[in-house]
């Protein structure tokens, strides 16, 4: 089975934090992560590796620092790496982002399973998994909790909803997204760490992967940012005091319009 | 293709935009800017941060396409089991102002099997037209039919706007919709204008967790879509007297056809687990030392009607399942009330819940940073004050 | 402090931190409380390739030595000493094999060891036999091409968990220490059997019981070394795991400075943080140096091993002693930083100052290491 997982690079947000005095976002010393959403796909992959054989591919589109969480992925389990990097494709939204990943996808050619993680942590924005799909017009399942099932033709997944799961079956090829419910991603091992360092991931460009220019990039992205501000922070309010009984009437009474 | 430069004889090496890039790509060389292309996503941040005109944004403008022949505001409703979703309800009170700025439409788009009944609710909440796709293939929501559906309705009737509830079914939808109609899709707005010069929908979502807010415009496609939280926008107002002209639409029965299977639907057992849904939710974290601490809350969120939410660490230590947790790998909500129970307030929980209208926070550590974001906080022990918290709003609500 | 650990280290040491961090700080207490042996933390540490990290490449393992053995044991020790000694622990009953072991049990036993697929266990002391190491009653019978075991090994670091035992049994009476003879037994031998569990001060996540022969029959082919060279295959052994010892008493209390260090940046008091204080920060100062002195001596003696260095037995007790010595010292400062809370099993250090007393008691006490170093010194004064 040929597996390709899609990552992003996301800035750690256990390290983010504004500036109380300008408002602003502090980046120094954040740390690059794998989006925590993608770790669970990559795990997923490798079980499914474990259990029908074959290999992973891991995919992501980024600078070329990127390459530093396909070596992650490396050692996490992943065999093969591609990074799809270029400066066309600088300011891309999710449709540029879904179209070049797609065209990415179809280089490599040979593919039964898509996976990725159900959303980025820096965009939140989970419309790059539906949206590959849709260029590559292959069956989705969003929001995956369990692969019940999976063979060469078919997979019986558990797709999460608001009030529960539905359990569908689809073809393959297809592409599913993943919630983090679907496993507890491993550690890395020392050789898997090892194979990663000396790992050389493929590079490949606008050119290599024979994408249109116009749909790269900014100029492929029909959304544009206009405006970039910090929100009003939310400030502590009141801090109550006194004896349980008394805390617990008065927060009642404070709270009394809305609960009715 | 697109590029960015910096005026050098206008930029003044003020820093300003160092302070504004999102993405760290700026630094000073010589007391001026220098962008890091290698980091530069040519967002613009910086271009609107500098007030010396120094920052350059150019992209190929292309031909300005003649968009004039889009027009009305489209809402997408969601229905489960032939039931209306509250969501829909939702954006369609914020549709109605975008409509009535716009001086178009309002539009209600339904897809399901046997709804005829359930217009004059869709009519009631201020649509002016309402497109019906009644089919067996639509009962419950599956990705190929809905799409197929929804991309052939908007080539035919060209909205200007498409709205959708940033729910599961939404999200997986519109996303697909928009590829295949070539149209921009913003996620998770919880703002919406009209710039009315350029007749453009402005669309402000947070971005990184919530620490910046980015407004978001589609100059050059249409329609504009977005999906919108819930709970963000007001409900439209009931009117009984408004009447919409119901377009009933068929298409051939290959329209319909589905590669997934729907096997089955499956509700969790017992309590209210749609934390999305609730106005008001319970929440507990490690504080609460183990399962007993969460059947304390539940007493709590029965009198309250609430809901049980909880902070990933005590979802990992396996005292309340994963479809309870909020934040971010769990859920973003943003209920009326949220109340929370020795929850230490970790950035990754406030990324969750730090819209919720009230915050109460409940900690024994008063320098937890929950209270930080709290409307109302408590120091004390968790075991005693949700007790008498649960017997106060049992005696004010009577139960 | 830079220990210029090679590239090779450096990944080991951060990975296991990674894992002590991510996997077994949020379950130490949890662990503590239970007596429960954590089974999936050691899957983890298995898959993670970490009980290969001294087993040579041909048999599966990453080729390093003893200080890679220490880095790991350190840093599962500063988030647990317990969970720590399951994997420490296996390295003492694997070392017989490693040292000693014939080629064809290299082949058969390292490659699970490696892989963690199979924990090992190091049975020496028995009831009448501790200090004195000399006294062990069990026996161990020639028969044909098998060996008969007889008699009940005391206290033993992973019985009942682990399938590999490393035993000393006497196979000739008469030739007193030098009738002792290292033996391979794996669990599942007939006549072999646990006894119950002990309850413990600390380690309470390490499994502790009797190993109990009964008429238990091994191959002969299982015998480590040469008859009589069982005694020779003990001291080889635990002076090469001695600087493990050092370094899980260097982790504990590392774990409980950091505590301690975090706690008082944060804890007011007259209305400023207690680190402000100078008793604090002079307390803070010397757990400091003190730690960072036994890291170093446990490091260079690790290092003097894996340089192939024949007689140890001197360093290798002066690491051990100075860093247990430590841990205790530095352990008990820090409950007296955290005062009340440090007492409270609500933060983790009195959990380190309970687990710390063990480094001073067992693979020696540390009265046996004075006896040990002392001898040495003298000896080698002699000498010259």
């Amino acid at each position: 089975m040929n597996i390709i997982v899609c990552i992003k690079q996301v800035p750690n947000t256990t390290d983010v934090r504004i500036d109380p005095v300008t408002n602003t976002l502090i980046r120094d010393g954040v740390e690059s992560v794998i989006n925590p959403f993608d770790a669970y796909a990559i795990e997923e992959a490798v079980r499914i590796k474990e259990r029908c054989g074959g290999k992973v591919t891991a995919l992501t589109m980024g600078p070329p620092q990127a390459e530093n969480a396909l070596r992650e992925a490396i050692s996490l389990g992943c065999d093969e790496a591609i990074l799809v990097s270029d400066r066309k494709f600088a300011g891309s939204d999710t449709w540029a982002t879904s179209y070049t990943l797609s065209a990415a996808i179809r280089k490599i050619g040979d593919f039964d399973i898509i996976l990725c993680g159900k959303q980025a942590s820096d965009g939140d924005t989970a419309q790059v998994g539906p949206g590959i799909s849709a260029h590559l017009d292959i069956p989705q399942v969003t929001y995956v909790k369990k692969i019940e099932e999976i063979s060469d033709k078919l997979a019986k997944v558990e797709r999460m909803t608001e009030e529960g799961y539905d359990i569908v079956q689809t073809p393959l090829p297809c592409l599913l997204t993943v919630v983090k419910e679907i496993n507890t991603p491993r550690m890395p091992s020392l050789k898997g760490m090892m194979r990663a360092k000396s790992a050389k991931p493929l590079k490949w460009t606008a050119d290599d992967i024979e994408a249109a220019p116009a749909a790269l990039g900014l100029d492929g992205s029909p959304t544009r940012v206009v405006k970039i501000f910090t929100p009003q922070q939310r400030k502590g309010g009141e801090m109550m005091s006194g004896s349980t009984e008394d805390v617990a009437r008065e927060l009642t009474e404070l709270l009394k319009d809305m609960v009715i | 293709m697109a590029s960015i430069t910096i005026l050098l004889e206008k930029c003044t090496g003020c820093t300003l935009c160092i302070k504004a890039c999102p993405f760290g790509a700026i630094h000073m060389a010589n007391r001026k800017a220098v962008i890091d292309m290698a980091k530069c996503t040519l967002c613009g941040a910086c271009v609107t941060a500098c007030k010396f005109g120094a920052i350059e944004l150019k992209q190929d403008a292309g031909a300005k396409k003649d968009l004039s022949s889009y027009k009305d505001v489209w809402v997408f409703c969601e229905q489960k089991k032939g039931f209306i979703q509250s969501i829909s309800f939702e954006l369609l009170g914020e549709g109605r102002k975008l409509a009535d700025k716009l001086g178009v439409k309002l539009c209600a788009v339904i897809l399901g099997d046997g709804l005829e009944s359930k217009m004059d609710e869709l009519s009631w909440h201020g649509a002016d037209k309402i497109y019906l796709v009644d089919h067996p293939a639509l009962k419950s929501y599956q990705d190929d039919p809905y799409t197929e559906v929804l991309v052939k309705l908007a080539q035919e009737y060209q909205p200007e706007i498409i709205l959708c509830g940033a729910t599961t079914i939404g999200r997986s939808l519109v996303s697909r919709v928009a590829i295949k109609i070539n149209a921009g899709l913003t996620a998770d707005c919880t703002e919406l204008d009209i710039d009315l010069k350029e007749r453009l929908l402005l669309q402000t979502r947070p971005a990184f967790g919530g620490n910046i807010m980015a407004t978001i415009i589609t100059p050059n496609h249409r329609p504009q879509m977005a999906t919108v939280r819930h709970k963000v926008m007001k409900e439209a107002a009931l009117n009984k007297a408004h009447k919409a002209e119901v377009i009933s639409k068929r298409y051939p029965e290959e329209v319909f056809t589905s590669r997934t299977r729907l096997l089955d639907i499956v509700a969790e057992i017992g309590e209210t687990v749609n934390l999305s849904e609730a106005d008001i939710i319970v929440a507990g974290g490690r504080g609460l030392g183990g399962k007993q601490g969460f059947a304390i809350l539940g007493e709590l969120a029965k009198v309250l009607g609430g809901a049980v939410g909880a902070a990933r660490s005590a979802v990992d230590a396996d005292w309340i399942p994963y479809s309870h947790q909020v934040g971010q790998t769990g859920k973003t909500v943003c209920p009326k009330l949220y109340i929370a129970c020795g929850i230490s307030g970790q950035i990754q929980h406030l990324i969750g819940m730090q819209s919720s209208k009230v915050i109460v926070a409940i900690n024994k550590d008063p320098e937890a940073p929950i209270f930080k974001v709290a409307t109302y906080g408590i120091v004390g022990d968790v075991f005693d004050i949700v007790p008498a918290l649960t017997r106060e709003f049992g005696r004010l609500l009577k139960k | 402090m830079d220990y210029l650990i090679t590239e090779q280290q450096t990944m080991i040491r951060d990975l296991a931190r990674k894992i002590a961090d991510e996997k077994i700080k949020p379950v130490a207490a949890h662990y503590d409380e239970t007596e429960e042996f954590a089974w999936p933390i050691m899957k983890i540490l298995a898959d993670s390739d970490l009980f290969g990290v001294y087993i040579p490449e041909k048999y599966g393992g990453l080729g390093g030595g003893i200080l890679d053995m220490c880095l790991v044991t350190e840093e599962l020790s500063r988030a647990c000493g317990g969970i720590a000694l399951g994997y420490a622990g296996t390295g003492l009953g694997t070392l017989p094999i490693l040292l000693h072991g014939s080629e064809e049990q290299k082949q058969k036993y390292l490659p699970d060891i490696a892989k963690g697929k199979r924990l090992a266990a190091f049975c020496l002391t028995e009831a009448e036999a501790g200090s004195d190491a000399g006294s062990i009653k069990t026996t161990a019978r020639k028969e044909g091409d098998k060996y008969i075991l007889n008699g009940t090994k005391q206290w033993i670091t992973n019985a009942g968990e682990a399938e590999i035992y490393t035993v000393v049994a006497i196979t000739d009476k008469a030739k007193g220490i030098r009738g002792a003879s290292a033996f391979i037994v794996e669990k599942g031998t007939p006549g072999m059997e646990f006894g119950k569990k002990e309850k413990k001060m600390g380690i309470r996540a390490s499994a502790t019981r009797e190993v109990i022969f009964n008429n238990c029959e091994i191959p002969a082919a299982n015998l480590i070394s040469k008859e009589g060279m069982g005694f020779i295959v003990a001291l080889k052994t635990l002076d090469t795991s001695r600087p493990g010892v050092a370094a899980q008493a260097v982790g504990i209390a590392q774990g409980a400075l950091d505590c301690a260090l975090e706690y008082s940046r944060t804890r007011v008091q007259f209305g400023q943080p207690i680190s402000s204080f100078q008793a604090i920060q002079h307390m803070l100062a010397d757990m400091g140096t003190q730690l960072e002195a036994a890291r170093a001596l446990t490091y260079a003696t690790a290092r003097m091993s894996d340089s192939g260095a024949k007689a140890m037995s001197k360093d290798s007790a002066m690491a051990k002693l100075f860093a247990s010595d430590m841990a205790m010292k530095v352990t008990t400062d820090a409950v007296q930083i955290l005062a009340g809370y440090g007492y409270m099993r609500d933060y983790p250090v009195e959990k380190y100052m309970r687990d710390a007393k063990i480094t001073q008691i067992y693979e020696g006490t540390n009265q046996i290491q004075r006896n040990v170093i002392a001898a040495n010194m003298i000896k080698e004064k002699i000498k010259k």
